[in-house]
């Protein structure tokens, strides 16, 4: 019982250093304003802001801004402004989801391989190495153009293609890990392997996964709005990569509707911005190598 | 050098190519919604022709017997035939490989050039506000989609300055008198995409030369710099730096996926005629050979050059392990 207290003090006063660290780093600051800021647009927004993908009208086409549609209209007439609050959700869904698969896939790969070591580690970290190589935009564009772009599946595509990273992070982590005494104490009480994976080792990678995590999502905004720019996404879902494909077929941008493009970029840049600040400087925190610097 | 160091390395590389060859593979025959399978099995088409597209894929074999088939097709440069242009898919590939090299070319000088500096000045004033503005500015360059930026580049200074030409290689149907006048059409055409691809792949250089000057900085001979005197400037720049740009070598490497998703995106928005431009056609036209051939020879380019910055990184930096 007094174990277990003591390591919850511990928790608490570690979690109480991280806090008070992560407030002295003003770009995680900013960084985690503007996750919030399109978290709540995304949740609330479309509650209060009402829009209609479906809602044609040819009467107001590539309209500029004005008392009716605050950032103009686009080639069929539908608001813009409207499109960009519904896309912060794709965008918000299909990033933290996609990194859910990731670092699922990155965590169990980077695990087992540490943990388990031999043979089995280096076909795993052999395959691991072989995939971190491929050029991951193709792949993508091919898997999403053979299995269908459905959200669901930009998702799992997303997913099962940005896990590399996390597993060599993690299988490094466990290596570190798996030499500490408490590891040791845990095998010589009997405790099994996958016991001691999950409830010892995991809770040690975690911190690093975490910060990686963010950047993995980072990733995965910018490249479903590629996809969607590229014709790959799903076009019945409004997303800012949609808005920004329409803006460049329907030439928009010669004729100088930068209402149509330039809002929409700007909030995949934000956001991605956001995540990426948040992950750079929890990196920064958490990674005792970079700190002591 | 430790010939057993390379083999290991050459062994490895195979090995991913093998991945690759199999993801190809196993994408195009073995998933459902098959593109070769639902063209053979087209109601439309002569039972004759039907006959000899199985007979080239083999649809109606076992997968073992496709796969190894497949792979022999692949060592005879035998890539299939493009749905599109009804030609082989490697003539198709070689028609565009100049347009991108030479994009590629130019965008990499610049962006090592450019990330080299930003991180070099990073590094050096660390914790300063000079080092936040260009640290700011390296993830700021990451967080901008490549074919974004070509948009704006395009709006303001084509559409509203015209000082550079909207898109594609050459002025269209424009014949050039002198080669000297050809060159500086392409130049005039090739300055937008450059500059957007370049800045697309900027930012992870940056960050990576501040990391990896940083590092260096920590070491005791630049302790020992230092205490003999030696200016702050000359310590970062002829102590410090020449060590600093070892891992550039890799870096460059490992960035090739990135390079080649800003080509792909750079040649779509200014109709370069190149091979990531071929990857959007083909993908629009659904032409499924082209696609799994440019997959390739892509992934083969990009494990090459991550082969040769292995060997390079052993040759330049004696401390790496021949294990």
């Amino acid at each position: 019982m007094t174990y277990n207290r003591e390591n919850f003090e511990l928790k608490k006063k570690n979690i109480n250093r991280f806090i008070t660290l992560f407030k002295g780093n003003s770009m995680g600051v900013i960084g985690f304003y503007i996750i919030v800021f399109f978290l709540v647009v995304a949740v609330f927004g479309p509650m209060i802001y009402q829009y209609n993908p479906q809602d044609f009208n040819s009467a107001h086409m590539i309209e500029a801004p004005s008392k009716q549609f605050i950032l103009g209209t686009d080639d069929m007439g539908r608001d813009i402004l409207g499109a960009l609050i519904y896309g912060s959700r794709v965008s918000l869904l299909i990033g933290i989801f996609a990194t859910l698969i990731s670092v699922f896939i990155g965590t169990l790969i980077g695990l087992v391989s540490g943990f388990i070591g031999g043979r089995l580690d280096s076909v795993l970290m052999r395959f691991t190495d072989g995939f971190m190589v491929l050029p991951k935009l193709p792949l993508i564009m091919i898997l999403a153009a053979l299995l269908g772009s459905s959200t669901r599946n930009i998702i799992v595509v997303l997913g099962l293609t940005s896990w590399t990273g996390t597993a060599r992070l993690v299988r490094s982590q466990t290596l570190s890990v798996k030499q500490r005494a408490f590891v040791e104490r845990a095998f010589a009480v009997g405790a099994g392997r996958v016991y001691i994976m999950l409830k010892h080792v995991l809770p040690n990678v975690f911190p690093l996964v975490f910060s990686n995590t963010i950047l993995v999502t980072a990733t995965a905004i910018l490249t479903e709005t590629t996809l969607s720019f590229l014709g790959l996404g799903n076009p019945m879902v409004p997303s800012w990569g949609q808005i920004l494909r329409g803006a460049f077929t329907s030439g928009a941008v010669s004729i100088g509707a930068w209402w149509y493009f330039i809002p929409a970029g700007l909030a995949v840049i934000v956001l991605v911005l956001g995540f990426t600040f948040l992950g750079y400087s929890f990196d920064e925190i958490l990674n005792p190598k970079l700190r002591s610097r | 050098m430790n010939i057993n160091y390379i083999l290991k390395k050459l062994f490895h590389s195979m090995i991913t190519v093998l991945i690759v060859i199999t993801i190809n593979f196993f994408l195009f025959r073995v998933m459902p919604g098959d593109p070769f399978a639902m063209i053979a099995k087209a109601g439309n088409l002569s039972a004759e022709y039907k006959e000899s597209l199985s007979a080239l894929y083999g649809f109606d074999e076992a997968y073992h017997i496709q796969y190894l088939k497949y792979i022999k097709q692949l060592l005879t440069f035998d890539f299939g035939l493009s749905f599109k242009y009804r030609k082989p898919v490697l003539e198709v590939l070689g028609n565009r490989l100049m347009a991108t090299l030479l994009l590629a070319f130019f965008a990499q000088i610049f962006a090592i050039v450019a990330g080299a500096v930003i991180g070099t000045i990073s590094a050096a004033f660390r914790g300063k506000k000079i080092d936040v503005f260009a640290l700011g500015f390296a993830l700021l360059v990451y967080a901008i989609p490549a074919f974004w930026l070509g948009i704006v580049l395009v709006l303001f200074f084509s559409v509203k300055l015209g000082a550079f030409p909207l898109n594609g290689m050459v002025v269209a149907g424009l014949t050039h008198p002198t080669t000297w006048a050809y060159v500086m059409d392409v130049a005039r055409h090739l300055f937008l995409p450059v500059f957007t691809m370049g800045m697309a792949i900027m930012g992870g250089y940056a960050i990576i030369m501040r990391g990896s000057l940083l590092d260096v900085l920590t070491e005791d001979y630049i302790t020992t710099a230092r205490a003999k005197g030696f200016k702050r400037r000359d310590i970062v720049i002829h102590h410090a730096l020449p060590n600093a740009l070892l891992p550039m070598v890799t870096v460059i490497a490992i960035n090739m996926g990135f390079m080649i998703s800003g080509a792909i995106q750079t040649e779509t928005v200014f109709s370069w005629p190149g091979i990531g431009r071929l990857v959007y056609e083909a993908l629009m036209a659904r032409d499924y050979p082209v696609l799994q051939g440019a997959f390739l020879v892509i992934s083969i380019t990009v494990i090459l050059a991550n082969l040769i910055a292995d060997i390079l990184y052993g040759y330049l930096d004696p401390r790496i392990k021949y294990d």
